[in-house]
């Protein structure tokens, strides 16, 4: 994608001041925000030139390679894309967020009235969940939809973090086969269309909404895209490097410890950790490494007595008076 | 669900305490407690989005609860109007011609008549 000229985005003087450039952004934020347009394309790609415009000149170091020439337009650019608030609030997880949920919003104005009930409010209308020709009004004489069904699905971590097919049983005794898309997270809910509750005449059944659950990993820990992990290390792996074999979601991997290695010192294995889903990349595993001791004899003990003697070393200088 | 210090690595210039405060008034919601708090994606999303607001926006501490909740009430709104569409989308269609006629009814009703 070719960058625009953040001068001209921005509609200032290329000698424009920090402030003029700040105001000049806020001008277009403001108007073009994509939470405050929401479904409007045009205003989200003029927030984010706007934003790809002032990052670039809000920042004196980046401006001034700019008006060098030493780096286009699109320098900026590389800055990584986030799904938008709006993708996160009109999807799965959006109702954590409703007016009136507890801890949402800015005060308990809304307390008392839930907005989400909207559809018992239209299940009531079309004579849904009610016996044969006792709905209200012509509701009745529709065809009636069958009652969503709720269920929980508890997935090892693995299978959440790579995805695949899992098996779930009802309590009616019927199984579902149940695709779980790779990246999954806590408390997503899966839509199961035609699933659910038996179908009256002419209608159609309804949906089987399942709600995931993780189960912890004795290694693994996810943080976004990301997988932590820690692993031991002998001394000699850590202080002279090598190569070491650790595990990842997607597998074992190789990796090389550098020399003169430490407990802590992170390895970065691009790319391993939650697969690339839902257009976003796959995230990277963070290996932290712990060392430990190992076996000890008499000629590690000597040598140690006579090397520490020679390199005096108080790692916890300052901590103790 | 990842950790505030992540949430702040990711974020240029947000800092730990202002989202731990962002957590206390309400303004966006975390699991676990003080010191240990975790993020899913969507409070992700949602801190980077007031950071947003309060920065690049200038928007101040007085008004953000009202734009929030006015941002919270939109997104209701917009997830009820999905789930009605998918109704109708689902429904058959002598019962969709029936609510669109009734739709333009009310619109109907509704042109001309003001306020109280």
């Amino acid at each position: 994608m070719a960058a625009k000229d953040p001068y001209q985005v921005l509609g200032v003087a290329r000698t424009a001041g920090e402030d003029e450039i700040r105001s000049a952004y806020r001008k277009l934020a403001k108007r073009h925000h994509p939470d405050l347009n929401p479904g409007d394309k045009a205003a989200e790609e003029r927030f984010k030139e706007a934003s790809a415009a002032h990052a670039l000149l809000s920042d004196a170091e980046q401006r001034a390679r700019y008006d060098r020439g030493e780096i286009d337009a699109a320098g900026q650019e590389r800055q990584p894309e986030h799904a938008s608030y709006r993708s996160y609030a009109e999807g799965g997880q959006g109702p954590r967020y409703r007016p009136g949920a507890a801890g949402a919003g800015a005060s308990g104005a809304y307390a008392g009235f839930d907005p989400e009930d909207l559809g018992d409010i239209f299940a009531d209308l079309f004579g849904r969940g009610q016996g044969p020709g006792q709905g209200p009004g012509r509701g009745g004489a529709g065809p009636r939809q069958g009652r969503d069904e709720h269920y929980r699905l508890e997935l090892d971590f693995l299978d959440a973090v790579n995805g695949g097919t899992q098996r779930l049983t009802l309590p009616t005794g019927k199984t579902l086969e149940v695709r779980v898309p790779a990246g999954i997270e806590e408390g997503q809910i899966l839509r199961l269309r035609g699933q659910g509750g038996a179908a009256g005449p002419d209608g159609k059944a309804g949906d089987a909404l399942i709600e995931i659950g993780i189960r912890p990993h004795a290694i693994f820990r996810r943080e976004g895209n990301d997988i932590q992990l820690e692993v031991p290390v002998t001394y000699s792996e850590a202080v002279l490097g090598g190569r070491i074999t650790v595990p990842t979601p997607g597998g074992p991997v190789s990796v090389t410890v550098p020399r003169h290695s430490d407990s802590g010192t992170r390895l970065r294995l691009r790319g391993r950790g939650v697969p690339a889903h839902g257009g976003r990349p796959a995230g990277d595993a963070y290996v932290s490494l712990r060392i430990v001791r190992g076996e000890v004899d008499q000629r590690l003990e000597d040598f140690l007595r006579e090397w520490s003697a020679e390199h005096p070393f108080n790692p916890r200088q300052g901590m103790v008076d | 669900m990842i950790t505030i210090e992540t949430l702040c690595h990711s974020i240029q210039g947000l800092r730990g305490e202002e989202v731990e405060l962002w957590i206390g008034r309400a303004w966006l919601r975390a699991e676990g407690g003080p010191g240990h708090y975790r993020l899913r994606e969507i409070d992700v999303a949602r801190a980077r989005l007031i950071h947003e607001l309060r920065q690049g926006l200038a928007l101040d501490e007085e008004a953000m609860p009202v734009v929030l909740s006015l941002l919270d009430q939109l997104y209701s709104a917009r997830r009820q109007m999905r789930r009605l569409r998918a109704a109708l989308d689902a429904a058959d269609a002598g019962t969709r011609d029936r609510i669109l006629a009734a739709l333009r009814m009310a619109e109907a009703g509704a042109e001309g008549a003001g306020p109280g």
